[in-house]
């Protein structure tokens, strides 16, 4: 479905005003699209795990919440959902629940690619009809700007300090998307909050795959990532515009680039301005740039390799033409 | 698994059943299949797995038409159990011992969400270093976490605990999750006797129909689960959470007696077991209460005047009717399959003691710590605790609170 941004804007919103995310903050837009992504007849119970957007949107005795919403734990946001998906199933086939539901799981970064690693990975592999959405804001931003494994190499955070001994955090991000890729699912995407388009499209896709959906949406902090309130946004738009955010889709195992940019804007362009990488333009750290800069060449090298693969497979799979 | 079919003769006032020979473990799966619960969620541990795999079997084989989760981790068991819960759905799931340390965290959030959830707990000891056997170590550790607990004698209490346990969480003015627990390998594996409701429309009828108020799954009034609860409210929450416990002792007897009257066996909090002039008593809890009665058949048949006290309901603990029942004692023995480490005596014992304070009580009182990781317990041994016992009857000082029983020193 391509996205009618005039019909979308005619949709209920699900998520009320009045919630306490920060001014500039770039998850509560996500998650305002995100319960727009249902067709009419179709109702939405979401989970999420503890951190900020769930922190910001439920204070007893307010619910930011139009839908339904769950939140167990931290680590539990699909393993909770998927226990609320197979209790549809089996009302559904007992006649107790006659509405369509669809359901949407959310974490961020740390209670996905971290501590939520493993209960992810479970309900995707059991093959639950689900949407896990990952915010990825590259650390603990709720508990007050901790390295996460998602968070790039050489960023300092209350963890990985730049400090005389250290350059920040040392190592570089978990590739996530790639590990769910791996675990085979119908959808699994990479998307980013400065594209709604793009984004709306893959959480309808993935809502709607008929089988367990993963996608990861970058959605910076400008608290972690020390960035101007109003600059989240276009901060994740550099991060695509440099790729080191490739914005791209896995359908049934075939890769496709969403977006090519015109010309790959230098990593430096990404990283400027950022105050949790300043300390990386001393002479002393300029390597650390260059390794991140070789790191987003070598991705995207294999994606645009992926992607080749993926033609000639969706090519030699198709029937042969008269 | 080997099968009677018996049915008690015309004009029985009790339903039919059958007599089956079954572990525990079966026995808690044949309970899970006449109830057909709308969702289980599985995971692997000893001793529990048999109970598990029996149920699953039940599934492949069309007996049920639950909805099983095999997950990946008990954590995540007790997760999508919540979640299943939530949505409006009679959840279960079962777990052992480092199952249930793993799951602690959700444990806990499953009562403080009010979700009715039953689940078997096969007790196993706690690790480390690893043990697979009994001892009470995993429930005992978890009896703050807002759960009810019913502990059984053997097979034949497994299955009507299991079969009660729905009608306790589920009432109205209770809204909390009920542990039903039998001793690990002792209970789980050993083949017993056991009289099965012969009608499964007869449990499902008992059981009832589910019918949750506030669920994810509810189209027309959406609901938010588990927000941020702060200073301003948690208090008055767990404050409700309490009231469930309050309500629960009169829901439990009532479903006890209701339970007796379709199938001749009654439940209440506890059982007095030769308790009437009984001036020695040991109070016990689990398989060990059925040693405690040989052990007290033989002494009543000498002339002793012992008896038991079992608990079958820790959780609300029942102190004013055990208080009733030790205070005509001249000596009491709680034993405790478990350690309260760096408190003398073990948690059994304290609550009762502290309970008696409150009574008033002046009987004397000690605690026998005995079959920790599956360590044996015997009649002799048992024997040998009302022997200390007619000791401190007669006007003898208690030497050590904290005793132990089948220990190398």
């Amino acid at each position: 479905m391509a996205l009618n941004l005039k019909k979308l804007s005619h949709k209920p919103e699900m998520l009320a005003p009045g919630h306490r995310a920060c001014s500039g903050c770039t998850a509560p837009f996500m998650i305002r699209l995100a319960l727009k992504m249902v067709e009419d007849d179709e109702k939405l119970v979401t989970s999420i795990a503890t951190g900020c957007m769930e922190v910001v949107t439920t204070i007893y005795p307010f619910s930011a919440w139009k839908c339904s919403n769950i939140h167990c734990a931290f680590e539990n946001s699909a393993a909770t959902l998927s226990g609320a998906e197979a209790a549809y199933r089996v009302l559904a086939k007992r006649g107790k629940v006659k509405e369509k539901f669809k359901f949407l799981a959310m974490g961020g970064d740390g209670g996905t690619y971290d501590i939520g690693f493993q209960s992810l990975s479970g309900a995707m592999e059991r093959g639950h009809e689900m949407l896990y959405i990952c915010y990825d804001n590259e650390g603990y931003m709720n508990t007050g700007i901790q390295r996460s494994s998602a968070t790039p190499k050489g960023a300092e955070t209350n963890t990985s300090f730049a400090g005389t001994a250290k350059p920040g955090k040392e190592q570089h991000r978990k590739d996530l998307t790639a590990c769910l890729v791996a675990h085979d699912i119908p959808y699994v995407a990479q998307a980013s909050v400065h594209n709604i388009r793009d984004l709306g499209d893959k959480i309808y896709k993935g809502l709607h795959c008929g089988g367990p959906a993963f996608i990861n949406v970058l959605a910076p902090c400008h608290r972690g990532w020390r960035i101007g309130v109003d600059q989240g946004v276009e901060y994740a738009r550099l991060a695509v515009e440099a790729n080191f955010w490739p914005l791209f889709e896995v359908e049934k195992g075939l890769y496709k680039i969403n977006y090519k940019p015109k010309t790959q804007l230098p990593i430096t362009d990404w990283l400027k301005g950022q105050g949790r990488f300043k300390h990386l333009f001393n002479d002393k750290n300029k390597h650390i740039i260059d390794e991140l800069q070789a790191e987003a060449d070598k991705k995207w090298k294999q994606l645009l390799r992926r992607e080749a693969e993926s033609l000639e497979d969706a090519k030699a799979a198709a029937p042969a033409q008269a | 698994m080997s099968t009677t079919a018996v049915s008690k003769g015309a004009g029985s006032k009790f339903t039919p059943h059958e007599i089956m020979g079954l572990s525990g473990n079966e026995a808690a799966a044949e309970a899970l299949k006449q109830v057909n619960p709308d969702v289980a969620a599985v995971f692997p541990i000893t001793p529990q797995t048999e109970l598990m795999h029996k149920f699953a079997e039940y599934v492949a084989n069309g007996a049920v038409d639950t909805e099983l989760i095999n997950v990946e981790s008990e954590h995540s068991a007790m997760s999508a159990t919540v979640g299943a819960s939530a949505a409006g759905a009679r959840a279960v799931t079962a777990t052992s011992a480092n199952g249930l340390a793993l799951m602690w965290e959700i444990v806990a959030i499953a009562s403080s969400l009010r979700l009715p959830i039953v689940m078997p707990v096969v007790n196993r000891a706690i690790s480390g270093p690893l043990n697979i056997h009994c001892d009470h170590s995993d429930t005992m550790g978890c009896r703050d976490l807002g759960w009810i607990q019913l502990y059984s004698e053997d097979s034949q209490e497994a299955y009507d605990n299991m079969i009660q346990a729905f009608r306790i969480a589920e009432d109205k003015s209770v809204m909390l999750p009920v542990m039903v627990t039998f001793d690990g390998f002792i209970i789980s594996h050993t083949m017993e006797r056991v009289e099965i409701i012969a009608d499964d429309g007869v449990v499902r009828k008992f059981v009832g129909e589910y019918k949750p108020e506030n669920y994810l799954l509810n189209a027309q009034h959406p609901v938010t689960y588990g927000p941020l609860d702060l200073p301003d409210w948690l208090f008055e929450h767990k404050r409700q959470e309490v009231q469930g416990f309050l309500n629960a002792p009169e829901v439990i007897k009532k479903v006890g007696r209701e339970y007796g009257q379709i199938t001749g066996r009654s439940y209440d909090l506890l059982e007095n077991y030769r308790m009437d002039d009984a001036e020695l008593a040991v109070v016990a809890l689990g398989s060990t209460a059925g040693t405690a009665k040989a052990a007290i058949d033989e002494l009543r048949d000498e002339g002793v005047k012992a008896g038991l006290v079992k608990i079958r309901c820790f959780r609300p603990f029942p102190g004013k009717e055990l208080c009733a029942t030790l205070g005509r004692c001249k000596a009491v023995s709680v034993m405790d399959r478990s350690f309260s480490f760096g408190l003398e005596g073990g948690p059994v014992f304290n609550e009762i003691r502290g309970a008696a304070y409150g009574a008033g009580l002046k009987v004397p009182m000690v605690s026998h710590i005995y079959g920790i990781g599956g360590r044996d317990i015997n009649v002799t041994q048992i024997r040998g605790i009302f022997e200390g016992l007619k000791k401190l009857a007669s006007g003898g000082r208690i030497e050590t609170v904290e005793n132990y029983v089948g220990l190398r020193e």
